[in-house]
């Protein structure tokens, strides 16, 4: 077990830093750099300033140097100050950190709510016209393009009805908790909508094996009734596989949702991070970058452990 | 046998793509043609389904969107199967390290936040990449690169089913008696490997021509994808945003293409699996990919 564990540490660690190295280059080939666009906002710079403005940014160096020299400011909690906000990353990461959970706690909580609503329901009698029904409504949310429904659902709430704000996390000025809680009803009901097919399809999965097995029929014979050992008894087993969801979603929590809180404006990571990449703001892109992909593999790990701990069948080797 | 209908509906969706805009060329009328007289009109006998922001035809532009995001999607998938299959084959009947490194990489690529390292690599500058000035500057560009990285997400449920299936089938009593016939490796493989792979790669493949009109529709929404003068429907939409307000129409219609033939492509791939698991085969193509939908293009 706890070998299992260092392995899998010592591999996350091999993996992230051959991807921040990766992402550092990649970020390099983006089109345009920032002393071009310097450059270009000022007519007056001669060849030699770009020469002392690339010495004094250290991009005189070769590649590997200035990697080097950034990923241990890095590891020493320097990331470097962010060219769109001209601030530190941190002070602009962590406000839209915070975001983010909200958004993307809020709509996992509801999503996993109905997914084990749906997901039972559909399990308890397979096949029928209801398993059918629940089954058709996945599948649709999962095939709708995300940035589609939240298209769709601003045209009709926010533009044609007028009910709710179209974008943003707040009306400038107005600091009311019912004006934020207003601001996320559309973006919570979009990634809602988007990915309860998927938990409700897992969810039924799970139910289904539970319901199979020898210790519910023990139950069923000892005269529970069928409430009872859904709840009671069915249910816990399938609480393993849906806690390895929980996990793995929870890597999405940090990383936020790109297209959803793009469409809407909504202040989070996902957006940060879009944001970023486009507008060559290399410090800040790869920060966000590298945190979602630090809180996604911990999360993975957190999900197989979580496995094991949940069911006692599982081993690690 | 009887056709499943999510096929029909594919099929029938194809066709229309394919030979619309053929069909809209005999009657005089196609979808570049610019025609601002008369902009964003409604549905008319000349055009069905209106005009838009140009006064091209909505119908006609649709089709032909159609046809680069399905090829898009056929093109990947079937690469990324191939691709899939070769690694999934060398892992699984070779073992030993190609087996750990392999696994180890379809991990990561798992594991990853796929969305934001996507769009960087949709934002490269192949210029400074040392991609030839005319290819880089090429109309199909767009198309090649998204076609590339939407293989180099969806390899690794083709290379995990195939190694699967390898595994199962390395030492079973017909493979040893052909290795013991003499019979060598590649022979082996495709006669006798690859055949008990072959109905769990039909269903990923299916379903994983859905995922990657959903990805293509994402990135060229967000002006990553394709590049005028090719559109698909996903650049359709990005033009539909701006008119939201006067034109609601414009955005309904390519995504609700886009949500048909990704609803047909799952419900086609749902339906194979079942009827595999009837014929009680691998179930491990739908669990893999539930947690990976998870994941994949929020």
């Amino acid at each position: 077990m706890i070998r299992f564990v260092a392995i899998r540490l010592v591999e996350i660690a091999v993996v992230l830093a051959l991807l921040s190295f990766a992402i550092y280059v990649l970020i390099g080939l983006m089109p345009g750099d920032p002393i071009d666009l310097m450059r270009n906002a000022d007519p007056h710079m001669t060849a030699a300033d770009v020469a002392h403005l690339k010495a004094v940014y250290g991009l005189d160096r070769p590649l590997v140097a200035r990697y080097l020299a950034w990923i241990t400011g890095a590891l020493a909690g320097n990331l470097g100050y962010s060219r769109l906000f001209a601030e530190p990353v941190w002070t602009v990461l962590l406000p839209r950190l915070g975001n983010s959970l909200v958004l993307m706690g809020s709509s996992f909580i509801l999503a996993l709510l109905l997914g084990l609503v749906l997901g039972t329901l559909a399990a308890r009698r397979p096949h029928s016209r209801l398993d059918a029904a629940i089954n058709l409504v996945c599948f649709a949310g999962v095939s709708v393009p995300t940035f589609w429904l939240a298209l769709v659902l601003i045209l009709v709430f926010a533009a044609d009805l007028g009910w709710l704000p179209a974008s943003g996390a707040a009306t400038a000025g107005v600091a009311e908790i019912g004006d934020r809680l207003r601001h996320l009803v559309l973006p919570v009901a979009t990634l809602t909508l988007a990915s309860v097919g998927g938990y409700t399809r897992y969810v039924r999965a799970a139910m289904r094996e539970a319901l199979a097995e020898d210790h519910i029929r023990t139950a069923r014979a000892k005269g529970a009734g069928p409430a009872r050992v859904i709840v009671h008894h069915a249910l816990r087993s399938a609480m393993v596989p849906v806690t390895t969801i929980l996990a793995l979603s929870f890597g999405s929590l940090v990383s936020g949702a790109l297209v959803t809180e793009t469409m809407f404006a909504y202040p989070g990571m996902g957006k940060l991070i879009f944001d970023a990449v486009m507008g060559n703001d290399y410090n800040l892109a790869l920060a966000g970058l590298l945190l979602a992909a630090v809180v996604t593999m911990l999360a993975n790990l957190a999900a197989d452990l979580a496995y094991g701990w949940l069911d006692p069948r599982v081993t690690y080797r | 046998m009887r056709l499943p209908a999510p096929l029909l509906l594919l099929a029938a969706l194809a066709l229309a793509c394919i030979v619309g805009p053929w069909v809209g060329a005999a009657l005089g009328s196609d979808g570049a043609t610019v025609d601002l007289l008369h902009r964003l009109a409604g549905p008319s006998a000349v055009h069905p389904l209106g005009t838009d922001e140009l006064g091209r035809d909505e119908l006609l532009r649709l089709l032909g969107a159609g046809r680069v995001s399905l090829a898009i999607g056929v093109a990947a998938a079937l690469t990324a199967a191939a691709l899939g299959t070769t690694v999934g084959l060398a892992a699984g009947y070779l073992g030993g390290w190609t087996d750990r490194l392999s696994m180890r990489l379809t991990d990561a690529v798992i594991a990853l936040p796929l969305l934001p390292l996507l769009i960087v690599l949709a934002a490269l500058d192949l210029r400074k990449l040392g991609v030839p000035q005319w290819l880089a500057r090429s109309d199909d560009i767009s198309f090649l690169r998204i076609v590339l990285l939407a293989v180099l997400v969806s390899w690794t449920t083709p290379a995990r089913l195939v190694r699967g299936a390898a595994l199962a089938a390395r030492n079973r009593d017909f493979v040893r008696a052909a290795r013991s016939l003499g019979a060598r490796v590649p022979h082996i493989l495709r006669v006798h490997i690859l055949p008990n792979a072959l109905a769990p790669l039909t269903v990923a493949t299916a379903l994983s021509v859905g995922d990657v009109i959903l990805l293509e529709s994402v990135l060229s929404f967000l002006g990553l994808g394709i590049q005028p003068p090719l559109a698909s429907w996903g650049t359709m939409l990005t033009n539909a945003q701006d008119l939201i307000e006067t034109a609601p129409r414009l955005a309904l219609y390519p995504g609700l293409m886009i949500f048909l033939t990704v609803i047909a492509c799952n419900l086609l791939g749902d339906t194979l699996q079942h009827r595999l698991d009837r014929a009680a085969a691998s179930r491990s193509a739908s669990r893999g990919r539930a947690a990976k939908r998870l994941s994949a293009a929020r």
